[in-house]
Protein backbone atom coordinates (compact mmCIF):
# COMPACT_ATOMS: atom_id res chain seq x y z
CA UNK A 1 0.00 0.00 0.00
CA UNK A 2 1.12 3.42 -0.77
CA UNK A 3 1.52 6.26 1.94
CA UNK A 4 0.44 9.23 -0.35
CA UNK A 5 2.36 11.59 1.82
CA UNK A 6 1.83 15.59 0.97
CA UNK A 7 4.89 17.51 1.19
CA UNK A 8 5.26 20.82 0.88
CA UNK A 9 8.59 21.21 -0.61
CA UNK A 10 8.62 24.91 -0.54
CA UNK A 11 8.26 24.77 3.13
CA UNK A 12 11.13 22.06 2.86
CA UNK A 13 13.46 24.13 1.30
CA UNK A 14 12.63 27.36 2.86
CA UNK A 15 13.27 25.90 6.44
CA UNK A 16 16.72 24.19 5.18
CA UNK A 17 17.56 26.88 3.64
CA UNK A 18 16.63 28.77 6.97
CA UNK A 19 18.78 26.11 9.19
CA UNK A 20 22.06 26.67 7.00
CA UNK A 21 22.03 30.25 7.27
CA UNK A 22 21.17 30.23 11.24
CA UNK A 23 23.86 27.82 11.99
CA UNK A 24 26.62 29.43 9.47
CA UNK A 25 25.58 32.70 11.44
CA UNK A 26 26.44 31.07 14.26
CA UNK A 27 29.52 29.49 13.36
CA UNK A 28 30.78 32.51 11.92
CA UNK A 29 29.71 34.35 15.20
CA UNK A 30 31.48 32.31 17.32
CA UNK A 31 34.38 32.23 15.25
CA UNK A 32 34.62 36.11 15.35
CA UNK A 33 34.05 36.21 19.33
CA UNK A 34 37.15 34.55 19.54
CA UNK A 35 38.53 37.40 17.96
CA UNK A 36 36.50 39.79 19.91
CA UNK A 37 37.50 37.96 23.26
CA UNK A 38 40.93 38.65 22.32
CA UNK A 39 40.30 42.29 21.57
CA UNK A 40 37.96 42.60 24.47
CA UNK A 41 40.86 41.11 27.25
CA UNK A 42 43.61 43.32 25.39
CA UNK A 43 41.67 46.80 25.70
CA UNK A 44 40.71 45.65 29.40
CA UNK A 45 44.81 45.38 29.78
CA UNK A 46 45.49 48.38 28.19
CA UNK A 47 47.07 46.22 25.23
CA UNK A 48 46.14 46.71 21.53
CA UNK A 49 45.03 42.95 21.24
CA UNK A 50 45.49 40.68 17.59
CA UNK A 51 46.27 43.26 14.84
CA UNK A 52 48.69 41.35 12.62
CA UNK A 53 46.55 38.79 10.42
CA UNK A 54 44.44 41.30 7.91
CA UNK A 55 43.53 44.73 8.87
CA UNK A 56 42.91 45.27 12.32
CA UNK A 57 43.65 41.43 12.71
CA UNK A 58 40.16 40.47 11.36
CA UNK A 59 41.77 38.10 9.49
CA UNK A 60 43.35 35.75 13.07
CA UNK A 61 40.11 33.28 13.43
CA UNK A 62 40.92 32.07 9.86
CA UNK A 63 43.96 31.50 11.07
CA UNK A 64 43.56 29.95 14.10
CA UNK A 65 41.08 27.51 12.48
CA UNK A 66 43.81 26.63 9.69
CA UNK A 67 46.46 26.24 12.25
CA UNK A 68 44.16 24.19 14.30
CA UNK A 69 43.39 22.01 11.21
CA UNK A 70 46.96 21.40 10.43
CA UNK A 71 47.67 20.38 13.74
CA UNK A 72 48.55 16.72 14.64
CA UNK A 73 45.69 14.65 15.59
CA UNK A 74 46.59 13.04 18.73
CA UNK A 75 44.20 10.02 20.50
CA UNK A 76 45.88 8.66 23.77
CA UNK A 77 46.28 4.54 23.43
CA UNK A 78 44.71 4.14 26.62
CA UNK A 79 41.19 6.56 25.80
CA UNK A 80 38.04 4.49 24.08
CA UNK A 81 38.59 5.76 21.16
CA UNK A 82 34.32 6.10 20.09
CA UNK A 83 34.00 8.31 23.06
CA UNK A 84 36.96 10.25 22.54
CA UNK A 85 35.60 11.48 19.52
CA UNK A 86 31.88 11.17 20.61
CA UNK A 87 32.27 13.98 22.98
CA UNK A 88 33.66 16.54 21.04
CA UNK A 89 30.83 15.90 18.25
CA UNK A 90 28.00 16.32 20.86
CA UNK A 91 29.23 19.44 22.54
CA UNK A 92 29.01 20.97 19.04
CA UNK A 93 26.26 19.19 17.68
CA UNK A 94 24.24 20.46 21.22
CA UNK A 95 25.59 23.91 20.88
CA UNK A 96 23.76 24.45 17.25
CA UNK A 97 21.12 22.63 17.98
CA UNK A 98 19.66 25.04 20.55
CA UNK A 99 19.35 27.98 17.53
CA UNK A 100 16.06 26.12 16.08
CA UNK A 101 14.00 27.55 18.28
CA UNK A 102 15.27 31.00 18.92
CA UNK A 103 12.79 33.58 17.14
CA UNK A 104 15.37 35.26 14.90
CA UNK A 105 12.41 37.99 14.20
CA UNK A 106 8.94 38.40 12.96
CA UNK A 107 8.30 36.90 9.04
CA UNK A 108 9.94 37.91 5.57
CA UNK A 109 6.94 37.74 3.51
CA UNK A 110 8.19 36.69 -0.03
CA UNK A 111 6.71 34.84 -3.68
CA UNK A 112 3.72 35.19 -1.95
CA UNK A 113 4.83 32.91 1.16
CA UNK A 114 4.91 34.12 5.03
CA UNK A 115 8.64 32.94 5.68
CA UNK A 116 8.75 32.93 9.57
CA UNK A 117 12.29 33.83 10.71
CA UNK A 118 12.26 30.86 13.47
CA UNK A 119 13.30 27.45 12.43
CA UNK A 120 10.37 25.77 14.52
CA UNK A 121 7.91 27.84 16.46
CA UNK A 122 7.66 24.70 18.82
CA UNK A 123 4.93 25.01 21.87
CA UNK A 124 7.58 23.47 24.45
CA UNK A 125 10.34 26.34 23.32
CA UNK A 126 12.32 26.66 26.44
CA UNK A 127 11.79 22.85 27.47
CA UNK A 128 13.65 22.08 24.24
CA UNK A 129 16.13 24.79 25.04
CA UNK A 130 16.50 23.32 28.40
CA UNK A 131 16.98 19.69 27.28
CA UNK A 132 19.50 20.20 24.68
CA UNK A 133 21.66 22.40 26.98
CA UNK A 134 21.06 19.88 29.79
CA UNK A 135 22.84 16.98 26.96
CA UNK A 136 25.86 19.43 26.21
CA UNK A 137 26.91 18.40 29.77
CA UNK A 138 27.50 14.69 28.18
CA UNK A 139 30.21 16.74 25.79
CA UNK A 140 32.23 17.41 28.66
CA UNK A 141 31.66 14.64 30.68
CA UNK A 142 32.14 11.99 27.97
CA UNK A 143 35.43 13.96 26.83
CA UNK A 144 36.75 13.94 30.37
CA UNK A 145 36.15 10.40 30.66
CA UNK A 146 37.30 9.19 27.49
CA UNK A 147 40.48 10.67 28.27
CA UNK A 148 41.06 7.89 30.52
CA UNK A 149 43.64 11.08 32.33
CA UNK A 150 43.10 12.15 35.97
CA UNK A 151 42.80 15.69 35.51
CA UNK A 152 40.46 15.49 32.83
CA UNK A 153 38.09 13.36 34.48
CA UNK A 154 38.49 15.77 38.16
CA UNK A 155 37.72 18.56 35.29
CA UNK A 156 35.03 16.52 34.08
CA UNK A 157 33.11 15.97 37.30
CA UNK A 158 33.20 19.30 38.25
CA UNK A 159 31.86 20.55 34.86
CA UNK A 160 28.96 17.86 35.56
CA UNK A 161 27.99 18.76 39.04
CA UNK A 162 28.45 22.38 38.40
CA UNK A 163 26.09 22.51 35.35
CA UNK A 164 23.22 20.32 37.12
CA UNK A 165 23.43 22.65 40.13
CA UNK A 166 23.30 25.78 38.09
CA UNK A 167 20.42 24.09 35.59
CA UNK A 168 18.20 23.80 38.79
CA UNK A 169 18.31 27.84 39.32
CA UNK A 170 17.92 28.95 36.15
CA UNK A 171 14.96 26.67 36.09
CA UNK A 172 13.33 27.83 38.65
CA UNK A 173 13.92 31.65 37.53
CA UNK A 174 12.43 30.67 34.85
CA UNK A 175 9.68 29.37 36.09
CA UNK A 176 8.36 32.50 37.50
CA UNK A 177 8.59 33.94 33.57
CA UNK A 178 6.84 31.38 32.09
CA UNK A 179 3.96 32.34 35.13
CA UNK A 180 3.89 35.75 33.56
CA UNK A 181 3.53 34.46 30.10
CA UNK A 182 1.38 31.16 30.59
CA UNK A 183 3.78 29.57 27.80
CA UNK A 184 6.30 27.73 26.73
CA UNK A 185 6.18 29.16 23.18
CA UNK A 186 9.27 31.71 22.20
CA UNK A 187 7.10 33.30 19.88
CA UNK A 188 4.40 34.10 22.44
CA UNK A 189 6.89 34.80 25.12
CA UNK A 190 8.22 37.61 22.79
CA UNK A 191 4.98 38.64 21.47
CA UNK A 192 3.53 39.12 25.06
CA UNK A 193 7.06 41.40 25.43
CA UNK A 194 5.99 43.42 22.61
CA UNK A 195 2.65 43.94 23.90
CA UNK A 196 3.43 44.25 27.91
CA UNK A 197 7.01 45.42 28.12
CA UNK A 198 9.87 43.44 28.49
CA UNK A 199 10.38 41.03 31.09
CA UNK A 200 13.52 42.69 32.93
CA UNK A 201 11.19 45.60 33.80
CA UNK A 202 8.89 42.41 35.77
CA UNK A 203 11.48 40.00 36.51
CA UNK A 204 15.16 41.80 37.23
CA UNK A 205 16.33 39.27 39.79
CA UNK A 206 14.85 36.31 38.04
CA UNK A 207 17.51 37.76 35.39
CA UNK A 208 19.89 38.11 37.16
CA UNK A 209 19.69 34.80 38.39
CA UNK A 210 19.36 33.34 34.58
CA UNK A 211 22.23 35.57 33.62
CA UNK A 212 24.43 33.88 36.61
CA UNK A 213 23.30 30.70 35.66
CA UNK A 214 23.98 31.08 31.94
CA UNK A 215 27.58 32.17 32.92
CA UNK A 216 27.69 28.74 34.86
CA UNK A 217 26.26 26.58 31.85
CA UNK A 218 28.39 28.13 29.34
CA UNK A 219 31.42 27.47 31.64
CA UNK A 220 32.49 30.80 31.21
CA UNK A 221 34.41 32.66 33.87
CA UNK A 222 33.91 32.89 37.21
CA UNK A 223 32.72 29.50 36.66
CA UNK A 224 35.01 27.84 34.61
CA UNK A 225 36.16 25.42 36.88
CA UNK A 226 36.05 22.75 34.26
CA UNK A 227 39.15 23.89 32.48
CA UNK A 228 40.38 25.89 35.14
CA UNK A 229 44.11 26.03 33.61
CA UNK A 230 46.26 26.47 36.67
CA UNK A 231 44.68 23.86 39.01
CA UNK A 232 43.87 21.30 36.03
CA UNK A 233 46.36 22.04 33.48
CA UNK A 234 42.89 22.52 30.87
CA UNK A 235 40.41 20.53 32.06
CA UNK A 236 38.23 18.16 30.25
CA UNK A 237 40.13 18.96 27.43
CA UNK A 238 43.59 18.23 27.89
CA UNK A 239 44.07 15.10 26.07
CA UNK A 240 42.23 16.49 22.86
CA UNK A 241 44.75 18.12 20.22
CA UNK A 242 43.77 19.57 16.91
CA UNK A 243 40.30 20.53 15.59
CA UNK A 244 38.71 18.14 18.39
CA UNK A 245 40.16 20.75 20.85
CA UNK A 246 39.02 23.44 18.36
CA UNK A 247 35.52 22.08 18.84
CA UNK A 248 35.69 21.87 22.55
CA UNK A 249 36.52 25.71 22.52
CA UNK A 250 33.88 26.20 19.27
CA UNK A 251 31.26 24.37 21.24
CA UNK A 252 31.65 27.09 24.30
CA UNK A 253 31.52 30.10 22.15
CA UNK A 254 28.52 29.09 20.15
CA UNK A 255 27.39 28.61 23.67
CA UNK A 256 27.69 32.21 24.73
CA UNK A 257 26.17 33.38 21.19
CA UNK A 258 23.06 31.10 21.93
CA UNK A 259 22.82 31.80 25.35
CA UNK A 260 23.03 35.52 24.76
CA UNK A 261 20.28 35.12 21.99
CA UNK A 262 18.16 33.83 24.46
CA UNK A 263 18.56 35.92 27.19
CA UNK A 264 17.52 38.88 24.60
CA UNK A 265 14.79 36.67 23.67
CA UNK A 266 13.28 35.99 27.06
CA UNK A 267 14.41 39.24 28.40
CA UNK A 268 14.52 41.78 26.67
CA UNK A 269 12.40 41.46 23.93
CA UNK A 270 13.95 39.81 21.14
CA UNK A 271 13.29 41.28 18.12
CA UNK A 272 11.15 44.11 19.74
CA UNK A 273 12.32 47.96 18.80
CA UNK A 274 12.81 50.01 22.38
CA UNK A 275 10.63 52.91 22.95
CA UNK A 276 8.89 52.70 19.80
CA UNK A 277 5.85 50.71 18.38
CA UNK A 278 7.08 49.94 15.27
CA UNK A 279 3.65 48.50 14.04
CA UNK A 280 2.59 51.81 13.66
CA UNK A 281 5.31 53.11 11.23
CA UNK A 282 3.77 52.08 8.34
CA UNK A 283 6.67 50.80 6.29
CA UNK A 284 7.46 47.49 4.36
CA UNK A 285 6.98 44.22 6.85
CA UNK A 286 10.07 42.70 5.32
CA UNK A 287 12.20 45.83 6.08
CA UNK A 288 10.41 45.84 9.36
CA UNK A 289 11.75 41.94 10.19
CA UNK A 290 15.34 42.76 9.22
CA UNK A 291 15.29 45.59 11.52
CA UNK A 292 13.92 43.20 14.12
CA UNK A 293 16.49 40.81 13.00
CA UNK A 294 19.32 43.37 13.33
CA UNK A 295 18.08 45.19 16.72
CA UNK A 296 18.02 41.35 18.02
CA UNK A 297 21.56 40.83 16.94
CA UNK A 298 22.29 43.99 18.53
CA UNK A 299 20.89 42.91 22.11
CA UNK A 300 22.44 39.61 21.29
CA UNK A 301 26.42 41.10 21.21
CA UNK A 302 25.71 43.19 23.83
CA UNK A 303 25.34 40.31 25.74
CA UNK A 304 28.39 38.85 24.28
CA UNK A 305 30.26 41.49 25.22
CA UNK A 306 29.29 41.24 28.68
CA UNK A 307 30.27 37.49 28.78
CA UNK A 308 33.80 38.71 27.82
CA UNK A 309 33.83 42.07 30.14
CA UNK A 310 33.12 39.63 32.93
CA UNK A 311 35.95 37.00 32.27
CA UNK A 312 38.06 39.71 32.14
CA UNK A 313 37.57 41.17 35.48
CA UNK A 314 36.21 38.12 37.74
CA UNK A 315 38.93 35.39 38.73
CA UNK A 316 37.71 32.04 39.26
CA UNK A 317 35.59 31.11 42.55
CA UNK A 318 36.42 28.61 44.45
CA UNK A 319 34.98 25.29 44.00
CA UNK A 320 32.88 25.49 47.32
CA UNK A 321 31.79 28.96 46.56
CA UNK A 322 30.47 27.85 43.48
CA UNK A 323 28.31 25.20 45.40
CA UNK A 324 27.65 27.66 48.37
CA UNK A 325 26.74 30.22 45.92
CA UNK A 326 24.66 27.96 43.39
CA UNK A 327 23.00 25.80 46.17
CA UNK A 328 22.35 28.32 49.34
CA UNK A 329 22.06 31.51 47.19
CA UNK A 330 20.74 31.15 43.76
CA UNK A 331 17.98 28.68 44.48
CA UNK A 332 16.91 30.34 47.63
CA UNK A 333 16.79 33.57 45.58
CA UNK A 334 15.08 32.02 42.38
CA UNK A 335 12.15 30.27 44.98
CA UNK A 336 11.68 33.37 46.19
CA UNK A 337 11.30 35.25 43.16
CA UNK A 338 8.59 32.48 41.92
CA UNK A 339 6.89 32.89 45.28
CA UNK A 340 6.74 36.03 44.54
CA UNK A 341 5.96 36.24 41.36
CA UNK A 342 3.16 33.83 41.56
CA UNK A 343 1.45 35.67 44.56
CA UNK A 344 1.39 39.17 42.77
CA UNK A 345 -0.09 37.44 39.81
CA UNK A 346 -3.07 36.03 41.59
CA UNK A 347 -3.50 38.87 43.80
CA UNK A 348 -4.04 41.01 40.15
CA UNK A 349 -6.32 38.64 38.38
CA UNK A 350 -8.98 38.71 41.73
CA UNK B 1 54.51 46.90 67.02
CA UNK B 2 54.14 48.87 63.99
CA UNK B 3 56.67 48.97 60.94
CA UNK B 4 54.79 51.29 58.56
CA UNK B 5 52.49 54.07 58.75
CA UNK B 6 50.74 52.54 55.43
CA UNK B 7 49.96 49.20 57.54
CA UNK B 8 46.35 48.36 57.59
CA UNK B 9 44.10 45.77 59.68
CA UNK B 10 42.94 43.20 57.31
CA UNK B 11 39.23 42.83 57.65
CA UNK B 12 38.86 38.99 58.60
CA UNK B 13 34.49 39.44 59.37
CA UNK B 14 32.24 36.99 57.99
CA UNK B 15 30.99 38.03 54.85
CA UNK B 16 26.85 39.61 55.08
CA UNK B 17 24.26 38.26 52.94
CA UNK B 18 24.36 40.81 50.52
CA UNK B 19 28.21 40.68 50.13
CA UNK B 20 28.07 36.75 49.81
CA UNK B 21 26.33 36.92 46.57
CA UNK B 22 29.62 39.46 45.43
CA UNK B 23 27.08 41.83 43.21
CA UNK B 24 28.33 44.96 44.59
CA UNK B 25 31.91 43.76 44.22
CA UNK B 26 31.94 42.44 40.68
CA UNK B 27 30.22 45.64 40.09
CA UNK B 28 33.19 47.55 41.10
CA UNK B 29 35.45 45.60 40.05
CA UNK B 30 33.59 45.65 36.44
CA UNK B 31 33.28 49.52 36.68
CA UNK B 32 37.66 49.56 37.00
CA UNK B 33 37.88 47.58 33.78
CA UNK B 34 35.42 49.09 31.91
CA UNK B 35 37.25 52.72 32.57
CA UNK B 36 40.24 50.96 30.52
CA UNK B 37 38.42 50.50 27.87
CA UNK B 38 38.79 54.17 27.32
CA UNK B 39 42.44 54.38 28.32
CA UNK B 40 45.33 55.13 26.00
CA UNK B 41 47.82 51.95 24.94
CA UNK B 42 51.04 52.67 25.99
CA UNK B 43 51.91 49.94 23.26
CA UNK B 44 54.60 50.33 21.10
CA UNK B 45 53.78 48.84 17.21
CA UNK B 46 57.37 47.47 16.98
CA UNK B 47 58.47 46.67 13.37
CA UNK B 48 56.38 50.04 12.27
CA UNK B 49 57.22 52.01 15.11
CA UNK B 50 60.31 52.04 16.91
CA UNK B 51 61.79 53.08 20.17
CA UNK B 52 64.88 54.91 20.11
CA UNK B 53 67.74 54.01 22.41
CA UNK B 54 69.44 56.18 24.82
CA UNK B 55 72.39 57.96 23.70
CA UNK B 56 75.00 55.66 25.29
CA UNK B 57 73.21 52.25 23.89
CA UNK B 58 75.62 49.77 23.27
CA UNK B 59 74.68 47.79 20.64
CA UNK B 60 76.61 45.47 17.40
CA UNK B 61 80.54 46.29 16.99
CA UNK B 62 81.43 47.62 13.94
CA UNK B 63 84.64 48.20 12.30
CA UNK B 64 86.04 51.43 11.33
CA UNK B 65 88.20 52.60 8.51
CA UNK B 66 89.31 56.14 7.91
CA UNK B 67 87.84 58.33 5.54
CA UNK B 68 89.59 57.09 2.46
CA UNK B 69 88.24 53.54 3.10
CA UNK B 70 91.46 52.26 5.22
CA UNK B 71 90.55 49.76 7.82
CA UNK B 72 92.01 50.98 11.19
CA UNK B 73 92.39 48.02 12.89
CA UNK B 74 96.58 47.11 13.29
CA UNK B 75 95.74 43.89 14.79
CA UNK B 76 97.08 45.11 18.54
CA UNK B 77 94.62 42.51 20.40
CA UNK B 78 94.33 44.81 23.12
CA UNK B 79 90.45 44.79 22.31
CA UNK B 80 90.80 41.00 23.16
CA UNK B 81 92.92 41.62 25.91
CA UNK B 82 90.32 44.38 27.41
CA UNK B 83 87.06 41.85 26.50
CA UNK B 84 86.08 40.31 29.95
CA UNK B 85 83.68 38.31 28.05
CA UNK B 86 86.87 36.66 25.85
CA UNK B 87 84.74 37.27 23.21
CA UNK B 88 87.28 38.46 20.31
CA UNK B 89 89.72 36.50 18.58
CA UNK B 90 91.63 38.03 15.56
CA UNK B 91 94.62 36.56 12.83
CA UNK B 92 97.36 39.23 12.46
CA UNK B 93 99.10 39.83 9.17
CA UNK B 94 101.67 41.94 7.70
CA UNK B 95 100.67 44.77 5.14
CA UNK B 96 102.51 44.07 1.73
CA UNK B 97 103.44 46.69 -0.64
CA UNK B 98 100.50 47.84 -2.63
CA UNK B 99 97.55 47.29 0.06
CA UNK B 100 98.46 50.48 1.43
CA UNK B 101 95.35 51.69 0.12
CA UNK B 102 93.60 48.63 2.22
CA UNK B 103 95.25 49.25 5.48
CA UNK B 104 96.53 52.03 8.00
CA UNK B 105 98.80 50.55 9.64
CA UNK B 106 101.86 48.13 8.61
CA UNK B 107 99.83 45.74 10.57
CA UNK B 108 96.25 44.69 9.99
CA UNK B 109 93.74 41.54 10.96
CA UNK B 110 93.22 39.10 8.78
CA UNK B 111 91.04 37.84 10.55
CA UNK B 112 88.84 39.46 13.01
CA UNK B 113 85.74 37.24 15.21
CA UNK B 114 83.40 38.62 17.70
CA UNK B 115 81.09 36.13 19.47
CA UNK B 116 78.18 37.60 19.86
CA UNK B 117 76.51 34.99 21.91
CA UNK B 118 79.76 35.67 24.33
CA UNK B 119 79.69 39.55 23.88
CA UNK B 120 77.83 41.16 26.82
CA UNK B 121 78.36 44.51 25.19
CA UNK B 122 80.59 46.26 27.53
CA UNK B 123 82.16 48.32 25.48
CA UNK B 124 85.79 48.07 26.73
CA UNK B 125 87.19 46.92 23.63
CA UNK B 126 85.95 50.58 22.46
CA UNK B 127 87.70 51.82 24.85
CA UNK B 128 90.88 49.90 24.73
CA UNK B 129 91.48 50.26 21.34
CA UNK B 130 94.42 53.13 20.71
CA UNK B 131 92.79 53.29 16.49
CA UNK B 132 89.87 54.40 16.77
CA UNK B 133 88.89 50.86 15.16
CA UNK B 134 86.43 49.59 16.95
CA UNK B 135 83.12 50.90 17.97
CA UNK B 136 79.86 49.87 19.25
CA UNK B 137 76.96 51.61 17.61
CA UNK B 138 73.11 51.72 17.81
CA UNK B 139 71.70 48.57 16.40
CA UNK B 140 71.70 44.84 17.61
CA UNK B 141 72.27 41.32 16.19
CA UNK B 142 69.50 39.79 14.93
CA UNK B 143 68.08 36.44 15.33
CA UNK B 144 69.85 33.69 13.45
CA UNK B 145 69.26 30.02 13.10
CA UNK B 146 72.14 28.58 14.05
CA UNK B 147 75.43 29.49 16.88
CA UNK B 148 77.94 29.50 14.01
CA UNK B 149 75.74 32.67 12.29
CA UNK B 150 76.59 34.44 15.84
CA UNK B 151 80.14 34.46 15.35
CA UNK B 152 80.43 37.68 13.05
CA UNK B 153 83.45 38.16 10.88
CA UNK B 154 85.37 40.84 9.15
CA UNK B 155 82.79 41.04 6.48
CA UNK B 156 79.39 41.57 8.65
CA UNK B 157 81.49 43.78 10.96
CA UNK B 158 83.30 45.88 8.53
CA UNK B 159 81.66 49.10 8.00
CA UNK B 160 80.65 50.01 4.27
CA UNK B 161 83.40 51.48 2.35
CA UNK B 162 83.50 55.41 2.64
CA UNK B 163 84.09 56.10 -1.25
CA UNK B 164 82.63 53.27 -2.87
CA UNK B 165 79.78 53.06 -1.30
CA UNK B 166 78.92 56.25 0.39
CA UNK B 167 75.52 55.87 1.56
CA UNK B 168 75.94 52.76 3.52
CA UNK B 169 79.05 54.68 5.12
CA UNK B 170 76.67 57.77 5.64
CA UNK B 171 73.96 55.37 7.30
CA UNK B 172 76.39 53.61 9.45
CA UNK B 173 77.73 56.65 10.51
CA UNK B 174 74.30 57.72 11.54
CA UNK B 175 73.24 54.64 13.40
CA UNK B 176 76.43 55.56 15.62
CA UNK B 177 74.96 58.74 16.20
CA UNK B 178 77.87 61.23 16.88
CA UNK B 179 79.71 58.48 19.24
CA UNK B 180 82.90 58.77 17.75
CA UNK B 181 83.83 62.16 16.48
S1 LIG C 1 81.64 44.67 24.08
FE1 LIG C 1 82.72 43.84 25.87
S2 LIG C 1 82.22 41.67 25.77
FE2 LIG C 1 81.70 42.49 23.77
S3 LIG C 1 83.51 42.15 22.54
FE3 LIG C 1 83.71 44.20 23.40
S4 LIG C 1 84.86 43.93 25.30
FE4 LIG C 1 84.11 41.91 24.67
S1 LIG D 1 90.27 46.82 17.15
FE1 LIG D 1 91.61 48.30 18.11
S2 LIG D 1 92.27 47.28 19.99
FE2 LIG D 1 91.40 45.68 18.67
S3 LIG D 1 93.12 44.88 17.60
FE3 LIG D 1 92.23 46.44 16.30
S4 LIG D 1 93.39 48.27 16.80
FE4 LIG D 1 93.77 46.83 18.45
Amino acid sequence: MLLNIYIDWAFVLEKFLLVAVIVTLSLVIAMYTTYAERKVAAWLQDRRGPNRAGPFGLLQPLADGGKLFFKEEIIPLASSKFLFILGPSLAMITATLTSAVIPWGTSLHLFGRDISLQIADVNIGILYIFGVVSLGVYGIMIGGWASNNKFSLLAAIRGASQMISYELAMGLALIALLMMTGSLQMSVIVKNQVANGWHIIYQPLGFLIFFVCALAECNRTPFDLAEAENELNFGYHQEYSSMKLGFYLFAEYINMFISSAVMSTLYFGGYDIPFVNEAAWNIDANLLALIGFAVLMAKTFFFLFVFLWIRWTIPRFRYDQLMNLGWKKLIPLALINMVVTAAVILWLKK
Amino acid sequence: MQLTQRAKQVDRRPMTFVESLYLWNIAKGMWITFTHLFKKRPTINYPEQTRSFSKVFRGLHVLNRDAEGRENCTACGLCAVACPAEAITMEAAERLPGEENLYREEKYAAKYEINMLRCIFCGLCEEACPKDAIYLSQTFAPANYGRKGFIYKKDELLIPHPVNDPQGYQKAREEKSGKVK
